[in-house]
């Protein structure tokens, strides 16, 4: 075990910080435990389940199978900030509506997801949903109303929330 | 005095029962604020990692644990022993499983490991990451012994005995006949018969089990933040096994990342975490990764049935001769055991039919495995698998439409209440009139139709049908009358607060399958107010009634009835304070949109805040003597039968290319029966996620494990979960079937989507194959059992 710890300067949900961290510690740890943003959740740490999903840079990716030393100088948003910006809005209504969560665990992860792929393809059919969606596990809800949710989103006037 | 008869909770005006009202805790998952036991930490906490057992089956022979204490951070090294002298261990047995043995648990492993994965040694260091370092220095000597993993022969007499102690490997026996068996089987114009196996597979909650444990000295108080669905059994068993007074423990679970069945059982994971607090005077937290889940969360399912089928030339069903053989890991799991998915296999083989003669046996037997207990559906899926499967193969015997032959043996409609064979009584049931609307739903006769047009072209799709039937919301002839301390009541507290409004604590807790929605829907329906108006306590023993929490799909059927009492409470309580101050009768008073009406003519007279105020604030202007009491609290148990059966029937529709042997799913139907259905969006989404764990374990999902009992595949990247690309769109439908035995009607709903899927899945699979010769009848019916199935490997 190294116990050097390493600088890290990065922008969190468009807030500066500079850091100490030790060179093993995932993004998604450094996510939770030192910012404490708890709502990236940690379900396997190998990048299979995709409940870390955050932003990197504008890009999806899992904190698990991130350094946080890898964020240097990265942008990286997270549900927190994305939930109070307001871009989510009307994803998060339409999961919502169509009860597209139960335990929520992979929510914030599956939010993350979904909205990439309406960045990619503002009018996925469901077929492309599933398929956009497929990286993200969820164990409660069989999917079905997670992809009329986002089926809902990007057939219902709302591109504005995914831009 | 009033001439209007005072309406039940169901006849109120506004009514939220019924309506797909969104559940109003779902925005904060939405938002990222989500308080789930892995997102707690307190000052001064430290973390706990475990060494577990490399071996199935082995004695330890020395612990030296001198360099893991010296490591960076390290808090404390604890052994068995260490653990044991504050915990006492545990023995999962029920009485009136006549005859059922097990042996004592321990929290950490004493002397002998006894499953790969077992948790031998506990390391508390200041951070997860330090412990996990320190795990490495410990020097652990073990003496490997042979491992038993086999059920079919764990009973042999050569075969070593995994707790010498117990005299053989056998768990529970037991033995369920009706009619003549022999007699009806000699007579049979068909029979049919064939061999199931079912492979372990485990829940995989996304969020793994995890305790927080805060043990204050000062006031001997343990608080826990645990990861389970039934706190209360929870708050008692750590008081008995640590030695705490009950009052002194309190769990807590606000969210809950999946649970499943899988956390409502002993782990000694958690035991040892609160015991650590106890010694170490701190908090400290324990949480799973994914491999620890994979070795050390319950498993489910793991069983061999053998089954026959007897019939009549004319299809009529006349009984099921049923052998299961089930393979329960290393101990029977604390404290409901492991004996009651069997059990439950045995008496409901066959049970949608109207079937004389019935025998099953059953054996539940120890292998050196991680232990298994009750997940979702427990013991449906097996039960209903070789039921209905026995059916589609007689059905293609006889020659008729697996339909038909299914609506020829029903329980019919109209004849309930009915006695089945193996002794369970149905209150009322809807087989007939589900499998119409299924019929219908589907398109049967035009998919039959496109199913034979693309079989000429080469395409080989299958239907498959599967009907089954419930036990849901059991009553104390579960758990209690067996001596285990799981309450099958719940209770419910409602205060109104000044404002007017209304704070609902109860003992029932969310897992996401919306209870606080449901409670919240019922109890504004019968106190005349909005739902926003009331805000919903769960999952905290310190704060809520006492319960038995959410197992058993009891939330709507327990809670939701325990839930209009205490409305009901609530309002004669305001009532009578209305009528106090009005100067008149509370029986000429009535409640609707936050005020106090006259139930005559529904003049508006006061408002519910204007009750409040003059409770709490100005008990001056009422009668002398008068003390308004505002805070109710009501508990109920199942009335009745033991357990609220439902009902429902499953249609699955797959296309196998028999060249991979992937099975591709088209399309997945539901029509079930739970009773009153308060909230059918909910219903609806139960079922969806139900039928995706059934699909799993129908398909995908096992927990392999090499022949000297070593799993093989503890990871998300090697066991697989069924993902969105893979599973069909899942239509439900209902019927209703009320029960009459409580006001509000409803009986459970949250495993009817596991219970049947299996079955229908392997029917359509068989469907689909069936021209080729094929037939599977184990799962997960992968790529291999298909392809061998047809003699393409």
């Amino acid at each position: 075990m190294s116990d050097i710890n390493y600088e890290l300067n990065l922008t969190v949900n468009g807030e500066r910080g500079s850091f100490r961290v030790s060179p093993r510690l995932s993004l998604a740890d450094f996510l939770r435990e030192e910012l404490h943003l708890t709502g990236t959740h940690v379900g396997c740490e190998q990048g299979a389940c995709g409940a870390c999903t955050v932003r990197y840079n504008g890009d999806q990716v899992r904190a698990c199978l991130m350094y946080a030393v890898q964020a240097e100088g990265a942008e990286v948003e997270t549900i927190e900030g994305i939930t109070e910006s307001g871009e989510l809005a009307a994803l998060q209504e339409a999961f919502h509506r169509n009860n597209a969560l139960q335990c929520g665990f992979c929510t914030p992860g599956m939010l993350i997801a979904a909205a990439d792929l309406l960045k990619h393809n503002p009018s996925p059919d469901r077929d492309q949903i599933r398929a956009g969606i497929s990286g993200n596990y969820c164990r409660c809800t069989g999917y079905h109303s997670i992809v009329d949710a986002v089926a809902e989103t990007c057939s219902g006037g709302t591109k504005e929330a995914t831009q | 005095m009033s001439e209007k008869p005072h309406l039940s909770v169901l006849d109120r005006p506004n009514s939220y029962i019924g309506r797909s009202v969104p559940r109003p805790n779902a925005r904060r998952l939405l938002a990222g604020r989500g308080q789930y036991p892995s997102n707690v930490s307190l000052p001064r906490m430290v973390h706990v990692a475990f060494a577990r057992s490399p071996f199935a089956h082995a004695r330890i022979v020395g612990v030296d644990t001198e360099a893991a204490r010296q490591a960076p951070g390290v808090v404390g090294v604890f052994v068995g022993e260490d653990i044991a002298k504050i915990c006492q261990p545990w023995v999962g047995t029920l009485e009136h499983f006549a005859g059922m043995k097990s042996a004592p648990q321990y929290p950490l492993a004493h002397n002998v490991v006894r499953w790969q994965g077992e948790p031998v040694v506990a390391v508390v260091a200041q951070t997860r990451a330090l412990a996990e370092d320190a795990l490495e220095l410990l020097l652990i000597d073990y003496e490997e012994l042979p491992a038993v993993t086999d059920p079919e022969t764990a009973l042999d007499p050569d075969t070593p005995l995994i707790h010498p102690e117990l005299g053989d490997n056998l768990v529970f026996g037991s033995k369920v006949e009706a009619g003549d068996i022999e007699r009806a089987f000699a007579e049979a114009d068909l029979v049919v018969e064939d061999e199931f196996h079912f492979g372990r597979h485990t829940g995989v909650t996304l969020e793994p089990r995890v305790v927080v444990a805060d043990y204050d000295p000062s006031e001997e108080r343990l608080t826990a933040y645990h990861g389970t669905q039934t706190p209360y059994q929870m708050q008692d068993v750590y008081a008995r096994h640590l030695g705490l007074a009950e009052e002194n423990v309190r769990v807590v679970v606000k969210d809950i990342g999946g649970a499943f069945g899988i956390k409502l059982h002993v782990h000694g994971e958690e035991m040892t975490t609160c015991a650590l607090s106890m010694l170490l005077k701190r908090p400290v937290k324990w949480s799973a990764d994914r491999l620890e889940s994979f070795v050390s969360d319950i498993h489910a399912r793991d069983h061999r049935v053998r089954a026959r089928l007897a019939l009549t030339k004319d299809g009529r069903i006349l009984g099921y001769d049923v052998d299961d053989l089930t393979g329960v890991g290393a101990y029977s799991v604390y404290p409901r055991t492991s004996a009651v998915e069997g059990n439950q296999v045995i008496k409901l083989v066959g049970a949608p039919y109207t079937q004389q003669h019935y025998r099953a046996v059953l054996k539940v037997v120890l292998q050196n495995k991680n232990v298994m207990s009750q997940y979702r559906a427990v013991g449906h899926p097996i039960a209903f698998t070789v039921t209905e499967a026995l059916v589609d193969k007689a059905a293609a015997e006889l020659g008729l439409d697996p339909m038909e032959l299914r609506a020829r043996n029903y329980v019919p409609d109209d004849a309930y209440p009915y006695k089945s064979a193996s002794g369970f009584t149905y209150e009322g049931l809807s087989l007939q009139r589900s499998l119409e609307k299924l019929k219908e739903m589907i398109g049967y006769p035009e998919l039959r139709e496109e199913q034979r047009g693309l079989r000429d072209k080469g395409v080989y799709r299958g239907i498959g049908i599967a009907t089954f039937v419930e036990i849901t919301a059991p009553g104390p002839a579960f758990y209690g009358v067996g001596g285990a301390r799981i309450s099958s009541q719940d209770g419910c507290s409602m205060k109104l607060e000044p404002s007017g409004k209304v704070q609902l604590a109860i003992s029932v807790n969310e897992l996401g399958q919306g209870t606080e929605t449901i409670v919240a829907q019922i109890a504004a329906t019968e106190l005349g107010i909005a739902m926003e108006d009331i805000r919903v306590v769960t999952g905290d023993t310190g704060a809520t009634p006492y319960g038995g929490a959410a197992w058993a799909s009891r939330g709507a059927a327990i809670g939701g009835e325990v839930t209009v009492r205490a409305a009901r409470a609530l309002r004669d309580s305001i009532l009578e304070v209305a009528g106090a101050s009005l100067q008149t009768s509370p029986s000429e008073l009535d409640l609707r949109d936050s005020l106090v009406v006259s139930r005559e003519d529904g003049e508006e007279l006061i408002s519910l805040a204007e009750v409040g105020r003059i409770a709490y604030f100005r008990s001056d202007t009422l009668p002398p003597g008068f003390q308004p009491q505002l805070s109710v609290v009501r508990h109920y148990s199942p009335q009745g039968l033991p357990f609220a059966f439902t009902n429902g029937v499953h249609a699955s529709y797959v296309e196998v290319d028999v060249d991979t042997g992937l099975v591709r799913l088209l399309n997945h139907w539901v029509v079930e029966d739970c009773g009153r259905v308060l909230n059918p969006k909910l219903v609806d989404e139960q079922a969806r996620g139900g039928v995706a764990q059934g699909i799993g374990m129908a398909l995908f999902e096992e927990c392999l494990y090499s022949a000297d009992g070593q799993l093989t595949n503890g990871s998300l990247a090697d066991y697989l979960v069924p993902l969105s690309s893979e599973l069909p769109d899942i239509e439900v439908a209902h019927i209703e079937t009320p029960s009459q035995y409580s006001e509000i009607g409803a009986k459970g709903a949250g495993e009817a989507g596991t219970a049947a899927s299996p079955a229908a899945i392997m029917n359509a699979v068989n469907d689909a194959i069936a021209p080729l010769g094929g037939r599977v009848t184990a799962m997960p019916m992968t790529p291999e059992r298909i392809l061998r199935s047809l003699k393409r490997i």
